[in-house]
């Protein structure tokens, strides 16, 4: 190797440590997608139990037809930045109904929702601002908040005390200080405390930012995520969130009450650099928005989904996270223990998502599951019955 | 005694128990290449030293701590602006 190449030998190593383990998971191919939950993977049948597809809408009719008139209508893609080639009509009605579905003024769509947290953020905070973060904080938001070049403070996870006590060494600098925290950790499934967080936010006229990504349409009588879960929306600056998780698509967005965010299409580089939303993408969401609202027993089943496989984890012994939710993450020690474990899931025909370091919190490993409100009784029934046999397997 | 020259003693008490055996610290000692440091280990010394002088570092200034000269001296900077 060159030496501008040489930083890859150690990743190339690992690799080929991992694959010698077992074929490489992060390269397994989906040939075929059957449903919101099942696939052909190498040739055999596989229940999907990793892939955040929380109310189950990507194989919904209305929302296909929807995508399919799209295109058929307005063509496969924009071509190009909203700023440059201008916004489409789908464009702009889906942020006026973002709006109204979160009782806010302001809203913008960014191309995906990795680009709505490196866009707001990035453009809401400069040098001489602050963002505290907590710890667990997506990469997206990491990404966003070094863009920025403000000053990034990390608290420790979920740790209100660590929060308030790093607030008050900001003295008066609180005031231009932006907080972040997910409405669900990605990885534990966990919830931020957020009516907590909100207080101190108050407290200390500081901003206060939530990811929604993994909240939305799952937490809220109305979907709204945790923000409306806690009872805490009035003091909520910013909600972020994407659209291909239980909108079933993909992109992102970004509400608030602060008119400044209608301004942050002028200076926000991801979202002026890049092209648009595709029209059948824009057509998807619409629809899954509106079935997001109108079939709460989309989210009663799939909490219904989610309680049966934690108790059912939490059962067989495994760690998991604080409390049920859609994401259930089973916590391992050794990487070897976990790679071989989620090698047996899928010899079993589960497929999930396996977390090594340094991805996963404090250094672990995890298998990763998230539930949908498509997954039926008999597939729960295989994933738990999945689970104890490699358990048992891997015991023996 | 200079404040620099009072934080370097408690930063080495707080990074030796990650020293290698036998290895003598120093303010040239690098931490990363030195004490084999990842970045969880990081991520714990960081909140000791925290702690330790009732400050926030910021991670903008991780990537400029190369020494444990560079580290007391961003601390110096920090404690300062209190």
């Amino acid at each position: 190797m060159t030496a501008l190449l040489e930083k890859f030998r150690q990743l190339a190593d690992a690799r080929e440590a991992l694959t010698q383990l077992s074929q490489d998971p992060f390269r397994v191919t989906i040939e075929r997608i059957l449903s919101p939950t099942e696939a052909l993977v190498n040739g055999r049948p596989m229940i999907l139990a990793g892939t955040n597809n929380y109310l189950g809408l990507t194989f919904d009719p209305q929302c296909i037809e929807a995508a399919v008139q799209a295109v058929q209508e307005q063509g496969t893609g924009t071509t190009g930045s909203r700023m440059a080639n201008g916004s489409f009509s789908g464009h702009l009605a889906l942020e006026k109904e973002l709006a109204e579905f979160f009782g806010r003024r302001w809203c913008n769509v960014f191309s995906t929702g990795y680009l709505a947290n490196l866009g707001v953020i990035a453009a809401l905070t400069g040098p001489g601002d602050v963002i505290l973060i907590d710890a667990d904080c997506h990469a997206s938001i990491y990404d966003g908040c070094r863009m920025s070049g403000a000053e990034i403070i990390r608290f420790r996870h979920n740790d209100v005390a660590d929060l308030y006590k790093r607030l008050a060494r900001l003295r008066e600098r609180s005031t231009n200080t932006l907080i972040i925290v997910e409405g669900l950790y990605s990885m534990l499934g966990d919830r931020a405390a957020l009516t907590e967080i909100a207080a101190a936010k108050r407290k200390y006229g500081a901003y206060l930012l939530v990811d929604e990504a993994h909240s939305l349409g799952v937490l809220g009588k109305r979907g709204r995520g945790l923000s409306e879960e806690a009872g805490v929306e009035d003091s909520i600056d910013f909600i972020v969130g994407t659209f291909s998780k239980s909108l079933g698509a993909t992109g992102g967005f970004c509400v608030s009450d602060h008119p400044e965010v209608d301004l942050v299409r002028y200076v926000s580089r991801p979202y002026i650099f890049t092209a648009s939303p595709c029209p059948s993408v824009i057509a998807s969401t619409r629809v899954a928005l509106h079935k997001l609202q109108t079939k709460p027993e989309l989210r009663v089943q799939l909490w219904n989904n989610a309680q049966r496989l934690y108790d059912s984890l939490k059962g067989l012994g495994f760690r998991l996270g604080p409390d049920p939710s859609p994401i259930i993450a089973a916590r391992f020690g050794q990487k070897e223990e976990t790679i071989a474990f989620w090698n047996g899931l899928f010899d079993q025909g589960v497929y999930v998502n396996m977390i090594l370091p340094p991805a996963a919190p404090d250094g672990g490993s995890l298998l990763r599951c998230s539930v949908s409100a498509a997954h039926t009784p008999d597939q729960m029934d295989r994933i738990c019955q999945a689970f104890a046999s490699v358990k048992a397997a891997l015991l023996s | 005694m200079t404040h620099y020259e009072t934080i370097l003693p408690q930063l080495y008490e707080i990074l030796k128990p990650f020293a290698q055996d036998g290895q003598t610290l120093s303010d040239e000692t690098e931490l990363v290449a030195d004490l084999d440091l990842d970045s969880m280990k990081v991520m714990e010394i960081l909140l000791e030293v925290e702690e330790r002088f009732d400050i926030s570092i910021p991670l903008n200034v991780i990537p400029d701590v190369r020494t444990i000269r560079d580290f007391a001296r961003q601390i110096e900077q920090l404690t300062e602006r209190k």
